[in-house]
């Protein structure tokens, strides 16, 4: 478990960006990882409220939800001819560009930021399909170095269930059909997840992340979350932490499994 | 650490480069329909033109929301697009392919802007590295005369008024151009550029790339794709 009040303030991890001083940024950078269906959305969407609910004022962003290229993100995938060199850079780009104008300006105002998967998701998918893991590294060294990542991790068969009776489709890209990881989408999802499970796991120790067993029920995983992110912020000013109430009127809901189809990226 | 991946052919790839008005567009216009001309199947690209990144760079280019590594980044987008889809499996397939513009460009220019040059250096390693890279030098005030008598309007980002140079737009395109030269200048030996005069002649500059070309490919026999062994061949056009 990291040791949460000894990280040093916000930081990059290889490459300062033009015109940042890191040392205004006051507030905190959560992250949520993790692979396709494993429940991160769900988590964030109660995490979200109860963190307001303490005080903090929080943004919520994620992947692809960049006001500059989530939508060419979007568009780019619903063709078939999007090399996987040509996806890691575009995700770089919607990175960038949330970094920059919404995560930073974020936390120079003291929010707290709550991120739906991050550069590890970008890294995890590039490796997947046989990028060379130094060159990601280095490419996405302009990231802030965050105060806690928590690794929400689930074995395949737990994500295969997941997007069977969550969604009742398997999707192309995270079936990693672009790379033809097997001959149908069921093959291919087993064995392009299994990978970047793989890849996660190898990055867990590296960049500091906190692996949570995410085969538990939702409201387990919370508990846990919500232990874990209650360390990130310093004693002095923590607050009273409100136990959760049995009451379906809840104010923070405690997620649950979703079967919509109205997932984002 | 080498900054591309080695081209393993059998294709052949030359790069124009120079700031803008220095000439290089024309010249590889004439290049490419010279080696039509002698039976070469002929590709070109040209930077920032993948259909996939249009609307993202039209997008943050009217809002001006790009940093200097988001715009950076989306070139880069473009540029992998382009050479996964097109450059790549054109030269696997044996053409010649031209491209105006290439990595050089951003290292040159996302470095003006602030952008960290090892960073930018590392982030193009997928590129192919080319088998002639041409570099248009030109005395800044040549080049600004042409651009500046010839067209009626510079673009916010072409004359990087995002840098906060000058509030005058000629002015700050002046001083981003001037930049940009001093970053090409610095890299000539570095990546093995083969220079062209660029004050010369339009038909003396293209005489020189010929010159070169045929030196460092050889003659082609048969029209069409080139062959696999193409160093050996000793061909007469």
């Amino acid at each position: 478990m990291p040791d949460y009040k000894a990280r040093p303030p916000l930081s990059y991890y290889r490459t300062a960006l033009p015109g940042v001083d890191y040392s205004e940024l006051q507030g905190k950078l959560i992250v949520i990882e993790g692979p396709d269906a494993v429940g991160r959305s769900t988590q964030i969407r109660g995490l979200k409220p109860w963190l307001e609910e303490l005080g903090h004022a929080v943004l919520d962003t994620g992947m692809a939800r960049s006001a500059l290229a989530g939508k060419g993100i979007k568009e780019a995938k619903q063709g078939n001819t999007l090399g996987p060199v040509t996806m890691t850079m575009y995700y770089l780009t919607d990175f960038a560009d949330r970094l920059e104008n919404e995560i930073i300006p974020a936390l120079r105002a003291g929010v707290v930021v709550l991120t739906d998967r991050y550069i590890y998701s970008v890294m995890a998918r590039a490796i997947a399909r046989g990028e060379n893991r130094s060159w990601m590294e280095q490419t996405a060294g302009f990231a802030l170095v965050p105060h806690a990542t928590f690794y929400l991790r689930a074995e395949v068969q737990h994500l295969v269930s997941r997007v069977v009776v969550g969604r009742g489709a398997f999707d192309y890209w995270e079936s990693g059909l672009d790379n033809g990881f097997g001959r149908n989408m069921y093959d291919s999802f087993v064995r392009y997840q299994s990978r970047l499970i793989r890849v996660f796991d190898s990055l867990a120790e590296p960049y500091g992340f906190e692996t949570i067993d995410a085969t538990r029920p939702p409201v387990e995983v919370f508990e846990s979350l919500k232990t874990s992110v209650s360390r990130i912020f310093d004693a002095p000013d923590k607050p009273r932490i409100v136990p959760p109430r049995k009451s379906p009127q809840r104010s923070h809901p405690a997620p649950t499994l979703r079967t919509g189809s109205s997932r984002r990226e | 650490m080498p900054y591309f991946l080695p081209n393993r052919g059998p294709g052949r790839l030359i790069v124009v480069e120079g700031i803008d008005g220095s000439g290089k567009s024309t010249q590889i216009a004439l290049l490419s329909q010279w080696l039509r001309l002698r039976g070469y199947a002929v590709a070109f690209s040209e930077w920032n033109s993948s259909p996939l990144v249009k609307e993202t760079t039209r997008r943050g280019k009217k809002k001006e929301m790009f940093t200097p590594t988001s715009f950076s980044l989306i070139h880069a987008t473009d540029f992998a697009d382009r050479m996964e889809r097109y450059i790549l499996p054109l030269l696997k397939a044996g053409a010649v392919v031209c491209a105006d513009r290439y990595a050089y460009t951003a290292f040159a220019r996302d470095v003006v802007r602030g952008v960290d040059r090892a960073w930018v250096r590392n982030l193009y390693r997928f590129a192919l590295k080319p088998d002639l890279a041409f570099y248009f030098k030109v005395p800044l005030e040549t080049a600004l005369g042409r651009i500046l008598g010839g067209r009626n309007a510079l673009k916010y980002y072409e004359a990087g008024m995002d840098l906060g140079l000058s509030r005058n737009i000629e002015e700050s395109f002046r001083i981003f151009q001037g930049r940009i030269l001093a970053e090409y200048e610095a890299m000539i030996e570095e990546m093995g550029f083969h220079v062209i005069d660029a004050t010369k002649s339009i038909e003396s500059q293209q005489k020189e790339m010929r010159r070169i070309v045929l030196r460092e490919f050889g003659t082609v026999r048969a029209p069409g794709v080139l062959g696999v062994d193409l160093n050996a061949a000793r061909l007469h056009a």
